[in-house]
């Protein structure tokens, strides 16, 4: 640029600049030491524990949460909120599923190919997400209630078509990625690790994924900049449906069958992974490595106070004991309030 | 009034022209067939009344919002399609009122929002020297790796006016740049607006100070009642008709009361030693019955700690505040209402009322307890005391039962201040009461708090506005957290000004 097109803005004065060590690119690897800790204090609880074999079954459990949570975390950032993704666990498999098993086995009776039974799982999930993305943003209705609303209707979908009961006669192909082995290590880990990847990258080095930062912070400075705020977050719905889709199908492999619960409960433990990983309530902060470590937290300590032999009452109360304690440890290793 | 030929003002073809706009939001007319034309290199104000329509002009002038009728000129050449919103940059920046700085991002990014990269993954090396490039290039000394949420308003705003004109437009619209800045920022800016003038750069500029108008600018369009009123070069134009232009009435400038306050009145807010680290140390303060003590400083000088700690929102480090006689608990807000104190906050929209509540309830807030019998509030007397509140300050509303929240920055700080006055307080602290508010709802709120001197109330009156601070009886002028002057009425700006910032103190 040539000095005409240039103006300078000022010669004199002087802006005092930021203050401090820049400490931003730790900040979503403060749940480290809490790993850490857990993985020291498992060990000292059972021999087991640190064994490759269990570390491999604590990540199998958790991939289809992991999802979830990815999910979730992708929604946060762009500023929303999604309740229901964790019906479309359940749902967005079983319907699948409905659609290719004949009616005796539970199905609807239409006997599509097996084969497109995952495929069409997933377009469920992408069609409940465009609805809420259609709903929030068209509608301009608060994401909060939209999407405890559709929690409610798309597990009482499935429980209506369903009739409330278990489908165990499931298509090989639909059981298989969540049952699978690739190179000695469960497909499901492969799936969730590349999808991780896969959104580690797009938000850290993509425009794309930089906008669901720029919407989460402040959307009406994103949309001077040109970011097409509604498409975006509309989008973010939709892959965030497709996602749980997509987890409902690696449980279900994994499991064998589609129970009328599949899914319910998760979205507490999906949105404490992702809070405590350091992705904000508020939108624009927190990145998907950051809400991966939070899903590890979570992970290591079922696993710990499996191996334990804690009874089931009394887990509850330990998890969200230990949820608290992490949020704190994150707080303080983070050094910036809570939002 | 003067109206003033356009053609007289304009030369050549205009970097900007809006002509016969027209946007309704719903039932209301924001424009009714509004236009203006800004001269090439020259820096144009836009003044109006809030709700005059100068904030809808902005965003339909920068693209973001589509007008109902009428067009958009850029240098002779029609406006762009909504959606190419590069284009828009390219022809015209723009620092908003509200601003766009992304406070979750790095400033680096921040810069480059959402132009990254052109295609491909980002290159976050190579982004960060662009921004330290780009920041040198327009000397702002910021890092480029720090979170923009970290900086300063004055720093955030350099970083909005740097991002705007990076895109190589020449018209810059800078909608009330000064609203949160204090005195030497404010000069600062001014000093980068002349140089980019010098430049060549075409500026609009928005503000509600009008000595500001008249220091930068070269021409001023008056809007008001969503219509263009008058355009003419500002030595064309003085002070009493601009004002005149923007109410579209003869306005008295303000009148200031004399008042002799005798000294036999009480002191009824006192402070001493007031000491709080890093703001201000040992100030000693007497506000008697009747009277009206300015508080003067630039933003660093501790005015508004001290205001803020005389009213219990603060606790001092050191020192005590008394309440008509009674000295009060320190940092306990309740204790300092209840001793007879009522204030009007920095910031109305954070501490001064509840958008969602009704005129009255917000107005009624410290009294609620008086207004029915065991807890109960009666809604009819609540009703019946806002409409009183109405009456008496003039505010413009469809009734006590708005919300707060409906109403304009004037209307709202009016609430406000009927809540301070609710309780007839025997003292009154005011920070900032004309901030974001127009000419008459100035008026009116100052002389709501001359009216409380007169019914004795003693007042404190903290202000950047030198135009209040001529009320007060007396004004205490603050430097780096002590009172350095106290100057009795009837001082001239140089006289003060020059004390504030620290020249000729002793």
């Amino acid at each position: 640029m040539s000095t005409q097109t240039s103006p300078k803005l000022v010669t004199t004065a002087a802006v005092p600049a930021g203050r401090g060590p820049r400490l931003g690119r730790f900040r979503d690897l403060t749940l480290v030491p809490v790993i850490v800790v857990l993985l020291v204090a498992g060990s000292f609880v059972d021999p087991i524990f640190l064994t490759p074999g269990n570390l491999t079954n604590v990540l199998q459990q958790q991939s289809a949460l992991a999802l979830v949570v990815l999910a979730e975390a992708l929604i946060l950032i762009a500023g929303k909120f999604d309740l229901s993704l964790e019906s479309t666990v359940g749902m967005a498999p079983a319907v699948g599923v409905m659609l290719v098993i004949p009616a005796a086995a539970g199905g609807f009776g239409l006997e599509l190919p097996g084969i497109l039974a995952i495929p069409l799982c997933l377009l469920v999930g992408g069609l409940v997400g465009a609805f809420n993305g259609f709903l929030i943003m068209r509608f301009q209705l608060s994401a909060f209630i939209v999407t405890l609303a559709m929690m409610i209707v798309v597990h009482g979908l499935q429980l209506g078509l369903t009739q409330g009961k278990s489908l165990f006669e499931l298509p090989e192909s639909f059981l298989y990625l969540g049952s699978a082995t690739w190179l000695g290590v469960p497909a499901a880990i492969w799936i969730t690790g590349a999808l991780f990847a896969a959104g580690i990258t797009a938000l850290g080095y993509f425009r794309a994924g930089r906008s669901l930062y720029a919407i989460g912070g402040n959307a009406d400075a994103a949309r001077a900049a040109g970011i097409r705020v509604e498409r975006v977050v509309w989008t973010v719905f939709v892959i965030g449906g497709v996602i749980a889709a997509l987890a409902g199908v690696l449980e279900t492999g994994r499991l064998g069958g589609i129970s009328a619960n599949q899914g319910v409960g998760w979205i507490f433990m999906a949105f404490a992974a992702a809070v405590i990983g350091g992705v904000s309530m508020d939108g624009g902060k927190g990145t998907i490595l950051g809400a991966l470590t939070g899903v590890l937290v979570i992970g290591l300590v079922e696993n710990i106070l499996t191996l334990k032999g804690v009874p089931g009452e009394w887990k509850q109360l330990v998890y969200g004991s230990i949820i608290l304690v992490a949020l704190m440890i994150s707080r303080l290793a983070g050094g910036k309030a809570q939002d | 009034m003067k109206s003033h030929d356009k053609a007289s003002v304009t030369g050549g073809i205009p970097a900007v022209e809006a002509r016969n706009i027209v946007k309704r939001f719903g039932p209301t007319t924001a424009l009714n067939g509004a236009e203006i034309s800004v001269t090439e290199g020259e820096t144009h104000a836009l003044v109006g009344r809030n709700g005059a329509g100068k904030s809808t002009l902005v965003s339909i002038l920068t693209g973001l919002q589509r007008p109902d009728g009428g067009e958009v000129r850029f240098a002779g050449e029609p406006a762009p399609p909504l959606a190419d919103r590069d284009a828009w940059r390219r022809r015209v920046a723009c620092v908003y009122q509200k601003s766009t700085i992304i406070p979750t991002l790095t400033v680096a990014e921040n810069l480059f929002l959402n132009r990254q990269t052109g295609r491909g993954p980002i290159r976050w090396r190579a982004l960060r020297a662009r921004a330290r490039d780009l920041l040198e290039q327009y000397g702002v000394a910021v890092d480029a790796d720090v979170m923009a949420g970290d900086l300063g308003v004055e720093q955030r705003q350099l970083l909005e006016i740097a991002r705007a004109l990076s895109f190589g437009a020449r018209l810059i619209i800078l909608d009330e740049p000064t609203a949160q800045l204090d005195g030497p920022a404010i000069q600062r800016l001014f000093e980068r607006m002349r140089a980019l003038c010098e430049q060549g750069v075409t500026m609009m500029f928005i503000s509600h100070h009008l000595e500001e108008v008249y220091e930068i600018c070269q021409s001023v369009s008056v809007f008001r009642d969503a219509r263009h009123i008058v355009t003419a070069p500002v030595a064309d134009l003085p002070h009493q008709e601009l004002v005149d232009a923007m109410t579209g009435e003869a306005t008295a400038a303000y009148d200031y009361r004399s008042r002799t306050v005798p000294a036999s009145a009480a002191v009824v807010l006192a402070a001493r030693g007031l000491t709080l680290d890093g703001r201000y140390r040992g100030v000693d303060l007497d506000v008697r019955a009747g009277e009206i003590v300015g508080l003067a400083g630039s933003g660093s000088s501790g005015k508004v700690g001290l205001a803020e700690t005389l009213v219990g929102l603060r606790r001092a480090d050191a020192g005590t505040v008394t309440i008509d006689g009674a000295e009060v608990r320190p940092g306990d807000v309740p204790a300092t209402l209840a001793a007879g104190l009522g204030f009007v906050p920095q910031d109305r929209h954070r501490e001064g009322f509840v958008p969602l509540l009704s005129i009255a309830e917000n107005a009624t807030m410290p009294i609620a307890g008086r207004l029915g019998r065991f807890g109960v509030v009666s809604p009819a007397r609540r009703r019946e005391h806002g409409a009183r509140m109405i009456a008496e300050l003039d505010i413009k509303t469809a009734g006590p039962d708005q919300p707060v929240g409906d109403l304009s920055g004037g209307n709202a700080q009016k609430v406000v201040l009927a809540r301070a006055l609710a309780d007839d307080p025997k003292a009154l602290v005011v920070i900032n009461p004309t901030a974001g508010v127009d000419v008459k709802a100035k008026h009116a709120l100052l002389g709501a708090v001359e009216d409380a001197a007169g019914r004795g109330a003693g007042a404190v009156l903290v202000s950047d506005e030198l135009d209040d601070l001529r009320i007060c009886d007396r004004v205490l002028v603050m430097f780096h957290g002590e009172v350095v002057r106290d100057v009795p009425r009837g001082w001239t700006d140089t006289e003060l000004v020059s004390a504030m910032e620290g020249i000729d103190n002793r």
